[in-house]
C-alpha cells in the first residue's frame, strides 16, 4: 500500500449494469423456454442477447474512453490487475469441475461399472476408456491426438509467441509491428477455431463420435467445446485490442487493456495444454 | 421405529450387551460415568439444554431405537459416549462464559483488563481438543472398517429401489429365487385424513422382507430409475441405491421382530411413502417362509407360461389392467388419467395413447429417458399386456384395442 | 489515496447522483449497494420464510393436510436455494459493501460499476426462481441440492432453477473479486494486513471460497443442464457416467459453501464481543490462522455428505478425520471470545446478546456437526432431521443471529440513529426460545428415524413435529417484528452520536462522523 498523488476514480452512476441484468433475464427465460420446446423461447434470447451485445460495446467502450482520458492512475491499473488475476483463477476452477469430471469416470466409476458386482447389472460390459458406458451400443472412434489435434497445439502455441511479441513490441512503442503481431495472433487464433470445427464436423461425420456417445462423448465435446468458446472469447477481445490499438490507444507504460487480453489467451493456450495431454493423449 | 414395549428395554444392562461390551473400551467408560452422573445431572439439566438431551437419551423417544445387530449397538453407545463428551466441554466452556458475563459487567463496576494474547494457552487449547477428538475417532474407525465388511454373507438379497417401491430378490442362501416387490399399504383414506390412522401409519407393507436370526444378510443395493436409500434404523444400516451401479451392506439381526425404516434420499413425489419393513423369523420359522414362498413362485411360473400362450378378453385384461395401474402407474398418472399438468403426462385424451400400440408398449416398457417415465419392463408379460388394454379403453379412450401379453413378448425379443 | 467520484463532467466532492429510483439502479457508491443488498436479502428472507412457514404448517400434523407431495418438495427445496443464496450470502455481502470500504479507510470499492452489476445480477435470479412456482410442472423439487437423476427429470422449473444458479454464481464471482481487490489494493497508509478488523479479513478469506468454489457450482449445473437437454452422460451410469459423480463436485462447492455462511459471521461477532467487552480481541492473530484454516480444510472434507453414497472404506475414514479437525479451529475461535469477554467489562446490549446466543448455539450446532462427521452415527442420521437440525442451529443461530448482531451494531453508523433497544432486547428473547423450541426437538425426531424431505410421518413422531411447528410459527411472527424495529429505528430513532458504543475502536467509529457521509474517505486516513 503507497501513498500517491492523483485519486483512486469511482466511475460516475452507471445504466450499464442494469441493461446487462434486463440482457440475462431476457436470455434466462428464452433459453428455458426454448430447451424445453416452449413458445416465445427463441425470440426471448435474441433479444436477450441483442441486449447483451449492445451492453457489452456501451459498457467497454465507457470503459476504453476512461482509460484514455487518462482517468486511471496506478492504483486502478493495479486493482485492474488483482481483478483480472482473480477472474482467470475462476476460469480455471471452472475447467477444473469438469477436467475433474473426467478424471473421476475414468479412474473411479468406469473401473466400478466393469467389476465383478456390477456384473449383475451390466453382464457384458467391459470398462475400457475410451467408453460410450454399459447401455450404449452405438460405436464410436475416439479422436486421435497426432493428426489436427497436434497441429492445433502449434498454432496456439505459436500463437501465444506472437501475443508477447505484440506485448514486446508496445512496449518498445513500435505501433505497426504492434499491429502485425496483434493480427498474426488473431488470425492463429481464428485458424485454430476452424480447424476445431472441422474436427468437429469429422467426429460426427466419420467416426460417429457424438456430444451423446457416452461417457467419452460428453467429456471430449464438453472440455474442447468450452476451450473453444473461451478462443472465441479472446479472440473477439483481441479484436476489440487490435481496433484500439489502430486508434492509438494504450502507452508503453500503460495498457492494462491489452495486458489483461494478453493474460488471458496465454490463460486459454494452458488450459489446451491440458486438454491435448489429457483427451487426446492418454 | 422398532416394535417393542419400552417397558420391556433393559437399557445397557442386559446380558447380551455385557457380551459386546469388551469390544470398546470407551463403551465402557460412557456407561460407567452414565450410571453415576446421572443424579446429579438432573440439577445441571436446567442450566444445559444439552444436558437435558444427553439425561434423556435413554428414553427411546429421544434417541436411536433399540439397537438389534452389532453394528447398531455400537453406533448407539458411540453416540451416547459422544454425548457426554460434548456435554463436558460445554459444560467446561459455557461454565466459563457465564461466570464471565455474570461478574465482569460494568453495572457491577468491574474494569476491565488489558490482555490479549498468550501463546501458552492457545496452544493448549488447540492440543487438547485434538486429543478429544483422536479418543472419538478412534472406536469409530473400528465401526466403519466392521461396517464395510460384507464378505462372506449367508444370505444376499438384492434391493431395488422403484419409484415408488422396492423389490427383492433373493441371490444367495436359503431362500434363492425367492423375489417380490414390496409397497406402502396404508389406505390412501388414511393419508388424507378420510379415515383414523392405523398403529404403523406409513410404515407398512404388503410384502415384507423376511431374513432369519443370527445369520449374516448382504443387502446389495441398485435402483431403477432415482437415487433412493435403503434404511433400518434397528438394524444400523442405511445405504443409497444408486441408479447403474451396486452398492452394498450388511446386518445380522439379534432378536426376532419386526423392524420398520423408510426410504432415505429423496425421491420426488412419494418420497415419504416407500417404507421398509424387515421381519427377522427364528430358523424354522424363516425355513418356512422360503418354502411357501417358493412354493407360490412355482405356481406363478407355470401362470406365467400358461398366460403367456393364452388368449385373454378385453374384460379379463381391462380388470387385471385396472389393478396394475392403480399399483404401479396411478401415482404419476392419477386414477382419472389425467396426470399432473407439466410434471406428469395426462393419459387420458393422449395422442400417444390412442395411437399406435407399438409406441405404446415401446413407452411403458423402455421408458423415456430423461423423464420421470422410467421402465416398467420389470412388470410380468400378463401385467403390461393388462395396463396397456386398461390404458387403450379406459376414461375418454376408446381404441378398442386389446395387447395380448404374446405381444410384449414379441417387443422384447 | 484520495478518490473522486466522476460526475460527468464536472469534477466535484459533493454528494450529487440521480435521486429516486434512477439512484437505485444506477448507483455506483458502496453505501448504496450495500443498503440494496440488505434490504434484497431480508425480502427474501421473507420469502424464504413464508416457504418454511409452509412446509411445518404442512407438518404441523400427520397425514396431508395443505402442500401435496409434490408442491411440498418444491417448498423444501426453494426454502434452501432462497434462504441459501438469496438471504444469508446476500446479507454478508451487503455488510462488506458497506463496511469494508470504511474500515479500511478506502473511498469505494475498487470496482464501483462491477459492484453495482453484481447486486443488480440477483434480482433477476430471484425472478427466476419465484416465477418457476407459476411455470407448467412448478418449481424445483428436488431438493436445493438437486441430485441427479432426480433433478434429469423435473421440467421448466428445473431449467429456471439452473439458470438462476448461474447468475447467481456470476453474481458472487464478481462481488468477491471486488471484494478482494478492495481488501488488497485499497488499504489507508499504515494499515497493514495484520491491522485490519477481523471481520476484513474474515470476508477476505471468503472471497477466496468464493472465487475457488463458485465456478465449480457453475460447471456442474452446466452439466446438469446438458445431461437434461443435449444427450451428454455425466451423471447416467448406461452412458459411463455417475451420478455420485455430481455429489462430489456439488459438494465440492457445496461444504466450502456453509463456511462462506459462517465466517463472515465469525468476523461480525469478532467486532462485537470486543467492543462490549471493552477489551481487545484475544488472540487476534490465532484468530486470523484459524479462519484460515477452516477455510483450507474445508476444501477437503465435501464427502462427509455423502457417507450413506457408499465410498471406499479409505475414503470414509479420510473424509471423517478431515471433518472433525475442522472442531480444532473453530473452537479456537469459540476460546479466542470467551476469553476476550474474561475479566471485560461488559455490558448487554442486543448486538451483544445476538453474539452470545450465537455463540451458545453454534456451538451446539457445531457439536452436532462433529456428531454427523463419525462415520457410523451419521449412517444413522444422515438425511434425518438430526441433519436439519445440525444445520439449521448452524445457519438460522449461527449466521442469521451474527447477522442480527451486525445489524443491531451498525444500524446506528448507516442510519444516523439509534434503535429501540427493548424491543431490540425483546427480538433477541424472543429469537432465541422460539429459536430453540423449533429446532431442539428436531435432534430428536432425526434419532428417533424421521427422514427429511417428507410431507407426511409416522405417528410417533407426531408430538415433536407439532412442537416444532409451532416454534416456527413463533419465530416467524418474531422476525415480522425485527423488520418493524428497523423501520421504527430509520424513521423515528434518536440521534446516534458518532460513537454510540464506548468500546468500538474500528475506523468507521474513530475517524467518521455518524450517519456515515455519502463518500466515506475522500482522504485517506492514516493508521498508526
Ligand atoms: C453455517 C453452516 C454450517 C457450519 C458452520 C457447519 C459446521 C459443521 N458441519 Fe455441517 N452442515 C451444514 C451447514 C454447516 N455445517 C448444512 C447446510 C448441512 C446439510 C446440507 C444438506 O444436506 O442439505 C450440513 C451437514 C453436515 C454433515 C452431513 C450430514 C449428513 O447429511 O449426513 C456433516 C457431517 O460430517 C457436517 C459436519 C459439520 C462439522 C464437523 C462442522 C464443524 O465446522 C463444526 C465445528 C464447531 C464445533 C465443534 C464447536 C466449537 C468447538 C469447540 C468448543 C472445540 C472443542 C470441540 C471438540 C473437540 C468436539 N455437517
Ligand atoms: C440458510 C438459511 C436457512 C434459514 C434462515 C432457514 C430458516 C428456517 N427453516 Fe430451513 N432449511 C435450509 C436453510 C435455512 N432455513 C436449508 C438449506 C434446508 C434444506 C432444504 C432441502 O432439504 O433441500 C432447510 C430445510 C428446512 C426444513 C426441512 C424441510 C424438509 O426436509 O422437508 C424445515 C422444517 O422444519 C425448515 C424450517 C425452517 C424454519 C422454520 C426457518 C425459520 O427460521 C424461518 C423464519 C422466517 C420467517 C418465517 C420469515 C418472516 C415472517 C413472515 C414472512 C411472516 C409469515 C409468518 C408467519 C405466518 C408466522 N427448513
Ligand atoms: C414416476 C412417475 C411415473 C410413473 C410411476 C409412471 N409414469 Fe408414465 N409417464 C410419466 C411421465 C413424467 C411421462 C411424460 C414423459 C414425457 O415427458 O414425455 C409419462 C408418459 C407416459 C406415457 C406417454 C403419454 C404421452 O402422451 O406421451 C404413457 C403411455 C405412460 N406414461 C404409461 C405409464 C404406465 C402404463 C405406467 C405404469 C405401469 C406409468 N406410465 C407409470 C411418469 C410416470
Ligand atoms: Cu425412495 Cu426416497
Ligand atoms: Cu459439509
Amino acid at each position: 500500500m503507497s501513498q500517491e498523488s492523483g485519486h483512486y476514480y469511482v466511475p460516475a452512476p452507471s445504466g450499464w449494469p442494469i441493461v446487462g441484468s434486463t440482457a440475462l433475464l431476457f436470455m434466462a427465460f428464452g433459453a428455458a423456454l426454448t430447451m424445453n420446446k416452449m413458445e416465445l423461447g427463441y425470440g426471448l434470447l435474441a433479444v436477450g442477447f441483442a441486449i447483451l451485445i449492445y451492453m457489452l460495446f456501451g459498457w467497454f467502450g465507457t470503459v476504453a474512453r476512461e482509460s484514455e482520458s487518462g482517468k486511471f492512475n496506478a492504483a486502478v491499473d493495479r486493482s485492474f490487475r488483482w481483478g483480472m488475476g482473480w477472474f482467470i483463477l475462476t476460469e480455471v476452477m471452472f475447467f477444473a469441475a469438469f477436467f475433474g469430471a473426467l478424471f473421476y469416470m475414468r479412474v473411479f466409476s468406469l473401473p466400478w461399472l466393469g467389476d465383478a458386482d456390477h456384473s449383475l447389472l451390466w453382464p457384458d460390459f467391459v470398462a475400457e476408456w475410451p467408453t460410450a458406458g454399459p447401455g450404449t451400443h452405438e460405436q464410436f472412434t475416439p479422436m486421435g491426438a497426432w493428426g489436427l489435434p497436434a497441429i492445433n497445439t502449434l498454432l496456439l502455441l505459436t500463437s501465444g509467441v506472437t501475443c508477447t511479441l505484440a506485448h514486446w513490441a508496445l512496449q518498445a512503442g513500435k505501433r505497426e509491428s504492434l499491429k502485425m503481431w496483434l493480427l498474426a495472433t488473431i488470425f492463429l487464433g481464428v485458424l485454430f477455431l476452424g480447424l476445431q470445427i472441422y474436427e468437429y464436423g469429422h467426429a460426427y461425420a466419420d467416426l460417429n463420435l457424438k456430444l451423446t456417445s457416452g461417457a467419452y462423448g460428453s467429456t471430449f465435446f464438453m472440455l474442447t467445446g468450452f476451450h473453444g468458446f473461451h478462443v472465441t472469447l479472446g479472440a473477439i477481445m483481441l479484436t476489440v485490442i487490435y481496433f484500439r490499438c489502430a486508434a492509438g490507444h494504450f502507452t508503453p507504460e500503460k495498457h492494462f487493456g491489452f495486458e489483461g487480453v494478453a493474460w488471458y489467451w496465454h490463460f486459454v493456450d494452458v488450459v489446451w495444454l491440458g486438454l491435448f495431454i489429457f483427451v487426446y493423449l492418454m | 421405529m422398532t416394535d417393542f414395549k419400552p417397558a420391556e428395554y433393559k437399557g445397557h444392562s442386559g446380558l447380551k450387551y455385557l457380551r459386546i461390551k469388551s469390544r470398546l473400551k470407551s463403551v465402557k467408560i460412557s456407561n460407567h460415568v452414565g450410571g453415576y452422573m446421572s443424579s446429579k445431572l438432573v440439577g445441571l439439566a436446567g442450566v444445559s439444554a444439552l444436558a437435558l438431551y444427553s439425561s434423556m437419551a435413554v428414553g427411546s423417544k429421544y434417541n436411536f431405537p433399540e439397537p438389534q445387530s452389532i453394528i447398531a449397538r455400537e453406533i448407539y453407545d458411540q453416540h451416547i459416549w459422544l454425548m457426554w463428551i460434548c456435554l463436558v466441554i460445554f459444560i467446561g466452556v459455557f461454565g466459563v462464559m457465564f461466570y464471565s458475563i455474570l461478574k465482569h459487567r460494568k453495572s457491577l463496576g468491574y474494569k476491565a483488563a488489558n490482555f490479549h494474547h498468550s501463546t501458552s494457552v492457545e496452544v493448549v487449547w488447540t492440543v487438547i481438543p485434538c486429543l478429544i477428538l483422536i479418543v472419538m475417532a478412534y472406536p469409530a474407525t473400528k465401526t466403519v472398517i466392521a461396517m464395510k465388511d460384507t464378505s462372506q454373507p449367508d444370505i444376499s438379497i438384492k434391493v431395488t429401489g422403484y419409484q415408488w417401491m422396492w423389490g427383492y430378490d433373493y441371490l444367495h442362501g436359503e431362500g434363492e429365487g425367492v423375489s417380490f416387490f414390496s409397497k406402502l399399504s396404508t389406505p390412501k383414506a388414511q393419508i388424507e385424513n378420510r379415515e383414523p390412522k392405523g398403529e404403523h401409519y406409513l410404515l407398512e407393507v404388503d410384502n415384507r422382507l423376511v431374513v432369519p436370526v443370527g445369520k449374516k444378510v448382504r443387502i446389495i443395493l441398485t435402483a431403477n430409475d432415482v437415487i433412493h436409500a435403503w434404511w433400518v434404523p434397528a438394524l444400523g444400516i442405511k445405504q443409497d441405491a444408486i441408479p447403474g451401479f451396486i452398492r452394498d451392506t450388511w446386518f445380522t439381526a439379534d432378536n426376532p421382530g419386526i423392524y420398520r425404516g423408510q426410504c432415505a434420499e429423496l425421491c420426488g413425489k412419494d418420497h415419504g411413502y416407500m417404507p421398509i419393513v424387515v421381519e427377522v423369523l427364528e430358523a424354522d420359522a424363516y425355513s418356512q417362509w422360503v418354502a411357501a414362498q417358493q412354493g407360490e413362485l412355482k405356481a406363478a411360473a407355470v401362470q406365467a407360461t400358461a398366460d403367456a400362450e393364452k388368449e385373454f378378453t378385453i374384460d379379463e385384461l381391462i380388470t387385471k389392467g385396472e389393478q396394475v395401474y392403480a399399483a404401479a402407474c396411478a401415482a404419476c398418472h392419477q386414477p382419472n388419467g389425467q396426470g399432473i399438468p407439466g410434471a406428469f403426462a395426462a393419459l387420458d385424451g393422449s395422442e400417444l395413447v390412442n395411437g399406435p400400440v407399438s409406441a405404446h408398449i415401446g413407452i411403458v416398457v423402455k421408458g423415456k429417458t430423461g423423464t420421470a417415465m422410467t421402465p416398467f419392463g420389470h412388470l410380468s408379460d400378463v401385467d403390461l399386456a393388462a395396463v396397456i388394454t386398461y390404458e387403450r379403453n379406459a376414461w375418454s379412450n376408446k381404441t378398442g384395442d386389446v395387447v395380448q401379453p404374446s405381444e410384449i413378448s414379441q417387443f422384447r425379443n | 489515496m484520495a478518490a473522486v467520484q466522476d460526475h460527468g463532467h464536472s469534477h466535484g466532492h459533493d454528494d450529487h447522483h440521480p435521486t429516486g429510483i434512477m439512484r437505485w439502479i444506477t448507483t455506483t457508491n458502496h453505501k448504496d449497494i450495500g443498503t440494496m443488498y440488505l434490504w434484497f436479502s431480508f425480502a427474501m428472507f421473507l420469502v424464504g420464510g413464508t416457504l418454511a412457514m409452509g412446509i411445518r404448517a404442512e407438518l404441523y400434523q400427520p397425514g396431508i393436510q395443505i402442500l401435496e407431495p409434490e408442491l411440498f418438495n418444491q417448498f423444501t427445496t426453494l426454502h434452501g436455494l432462497i434462504m441459501v443464496f438469496g438471504a444469508i450470502m446476500p446479507a454478508f455481502v451487503g455488510f462488506a459493501n458497506w463496511q469494508v470500504p470504511m474500515m479500511i479507510g478506502a473511498p469505494d470499492m475498487a470496482f464501483a460499476r462491477m459492484n453495482n452489476w453484481s447486486f443488480w445480477l440477483l434480482p433477476v435470479a430471484a425472478t427466476l426462481l419465484v416465477v418457476s412456482f407459476f411455470v407448467p410442472g412448478g418449481a424445483a423439487a428436488g431438493g436445493w441440492t438437486f441430485y441427479p437423476p432426480l433433478s434429469t427429470q423435473g421440467g421448466l422449473g428445473v431449467d429456471m432453477m439452473i439458470f438462476a444458479v448461474h447468475i447467481l454464481g456470476a453474481s458472487s464471482i464478481m462481488g468477491s473479486i471486488n471484494i478482494i481487490t478492495t481488501i488488497l489494493n485499497m488499504r489507508a497508509p499504515g494499515m497493514t494486513m495484520m491491522k485490519m478488523p477481523l471481520f476484513v479479513w474474515t470476508w477476505l478469506i471468503t472471497a477466496y471460497l468464493l472465487v475457488l468454489v463458485m465456478p465449480v457450482l457453475a460447471g456442474v449445473v452446466t452439466m446438469l443442464l446438458t445431461d437434461r437437454h443435449f444427450g451428454t452422460s455425466f451423471f447416467n451410469a448406461a452412458g459411463g457416467g455417475d451420478p455420485v459423480l455430481f455429489q462430489h463436485i456439488f459438494w465440492f462447492f457445496g461444504h466450502p459453501e456453509v463456511y462462506i455462511m459462517i465466517l463472515p459471521s465469525f468476523g461480525i461477532i469478532s467486532e462485537v464481543i470486543p467492543a462490549f467487552s471493552r477489551k481487545p480481541l484475544f488472540g487476534y492473530s490465532s484468530m486470523v490462522y484459524a479462519t484460515a484454516s477452516i477455510a483450507i480444510l474445508s476444501c477437503f472434507v465435501w464427502a462427509h455428505h455423502m457417507f450413506t453414497a457408499g465410498m471406499p472404506v479409505t475414503g470414509q475414514l479420510f473424509f471423517m478425520y478431515a471433518t472433525m479437525l475442522i472442531a480444532v479451529p473453530t473452537g479456537v475461535k469459540v476460546f479466542n471470545w470467551t476469553a476476550t469477554m474474561w475479566r471485560g467489562s461488559m455490558t448487554f446490549e442486543t448486538p451483544m446478546l445476538f453474539s452470545i446466543g450465537f455463540i451458545f448455539l453454534f456451538v451446539i450446532g457445531g457439536f452436532s456437526g462433529v456428531i454427523c462427521a463419525i462415520v457410523p452415527i451419521d449412517i444413522q442420521v444422515q438425511d434425518t432431521y438430526y441433519v436439519i437440525a445440525h444445520f439449521h442451529y448452524v445457519l438460522v443461530s449461527g449466521s442469521l443471529f451474527a447477522i442480527f448482531a451486525g445489524i443491531y451494531y451498525w444500524l446506528p453508523k448507516w442510519t444516523g440513529r439509534m434503535y429501540n433497544e427493548t424491543l431490540g432486547k425483546w427480538h433477541f428473547w424472543l429469537s432465541m426460545v422460539f429459536f430453540n423450541i423449533t429446532f431442539f426437538v428436531q435432534h430428536f425426531l432425526g434419532l428417533a428415524g424421521m427422514p427429511r424431505r417428507i410431507p407426511d410421518y409416522a405417528l410417533q413422531f407426531a408430538d415433536f413435529n407439532m412442537i416444532s411447528s409451532l416454534g416456527a410459527f413463533g419465530f416467524g411472527l418474531t422476525q415480522l417484528f425485527f423488520l418493524y424495529i428497523v423501520i421504527n429505528c430509520i424513521r423515528s430513532g434518536e440521534k446516534a452520536p458518532q460513537k454510540p458504543w464506548e468500546g468500538a475502536t474500528t475506523l468507521e467509529w474513530t475517524a467518521l462522523p455518524t450517519p456515515a457521509p455519502y463518500h466515506s474517505f475522500e482522504t485517506p486516513p492514516v493508521v498508526k
